[in-house]
């Protein structure tokens, strides 16, 4: 076994982590803190493709270079995300999804 | 226990802390620490499966580009010594509960199935490797997701910049 950690700990812990994000996305009314569930999501994915990369098929690149392309859509969706969310603090003075629904109707 | 195994640990340990952390949290700064945590750890765990150029990335561009974006966009939008009312149980409850069943589901599945793990030693991957295969263009190069990220970073830059930037003062009037 690969150096003595079996795969399934990194995937047990990798959907640990997921449905954190999940439970955080559900329960949290503040812009930003949904952005970092999002985050948390996203980067328990990454753990699941490096795990496999690495465990099943360690001659070849290819889940590497998917977290690879994942964190760079990670970090222009943060980007573009927090220039909206300044945008509505802008007009509403507040980034509590709740207040802000002035588009709904 | 190897010395591995134990990292193995330490790092799952302040990975699921953390996390929890980060989405209970009632104060946002401090979320916002408790995930630089848990992005340090993942990056621990990168360098535990030998993808240390993975690990470097994980560092500069999750824990020290994004985790600096949310810090500032936190510094700009609200007090630093408010603190999050609590969340309705209801609420907290049922979200729980959908978190743990989606959890327990693919937990099961994971621990039914035998996954046919190699034997074959963690090798360490060269930096010429990744750098040629990120630019090659034959059956085992990357060349077009190369591309097509680099045009999706630029257009989200752009798309940033206008969103964010200040409008005309009568465009902006919050229609009351």
């Amino acid at each position: 076994m690969n150096s003595g950690i079996p795969l399934e700990f990194y995937l047990v812990l990798a959907t640990v982590m997921f449905f954190t994000g999940v439970y955080g996305f559900l329960t949290r009314r503040n812009l930003i803190t949904m952005l970092m569930s999002v985050e948390l999501i996203l980067n328990s994915v990454n753990i699941n493709f490096m795990a496999f990369n690495r465990y099943l098929f360690p001659g070849k690149l290819e889940g590497h270079f998917f977290s690879l392309f994942v964190i760079a859509v990670a970090a222009a969706e943060a980007a573009v995300a927090i220039a909206i969310i300044i945008n509505i603090y802008r007009r509403f003075t507040t980034i509590n999804v709740e207040d802000v629904n002035q588009m709904k109707y | 226990m190897e010395a591995k195994q134990i990292m193995f640990a330490i790092f799952a340990i302040v990975i699921v802390v953390f996390s929890v952390l980060t989405v209970t949290s009632r104060r946002i700064l401090r979320a916002a620490v408790s995930l630089l945590m848990v992005l340090i750890a993942t990056a621990g765990l990168y360098f535990l499966l030998n993808y240390q150029f993975m690990a470097a990335v994980q560092i500069t561009l999750y824990a020290g580009g994004i985790v600096v974006l949310i810090i500032f966009s936190i510094l700009l939008t609200s007090q630093i010594s408010h603190k999050f009312e609590r969340i309705e149980t209801k609420k907290a409850i049922f979200s729980a509960l959908a978190a743990i069943a989606g959890a327990v589901v693919v937990i099961t599945t994971i621990l039914n199935h035998s996954f046919s793990a190699d034997t074959v030693a963690a090798a360490e991957i060269d930096m010429h490797v990744i750098g040629r295969s990120l630019l090659e263009t034959g059956p085992d190069g990357y060349v077009l997701p190369f591309e097509v990220i680099s045009v999706l970073l630029v257009a989200a830059m752009i798309g940033a910049i206008v969103i964010a930037k200040k409008g005309s003062p009568h465009k902006d009037e919050p229609a009351k």
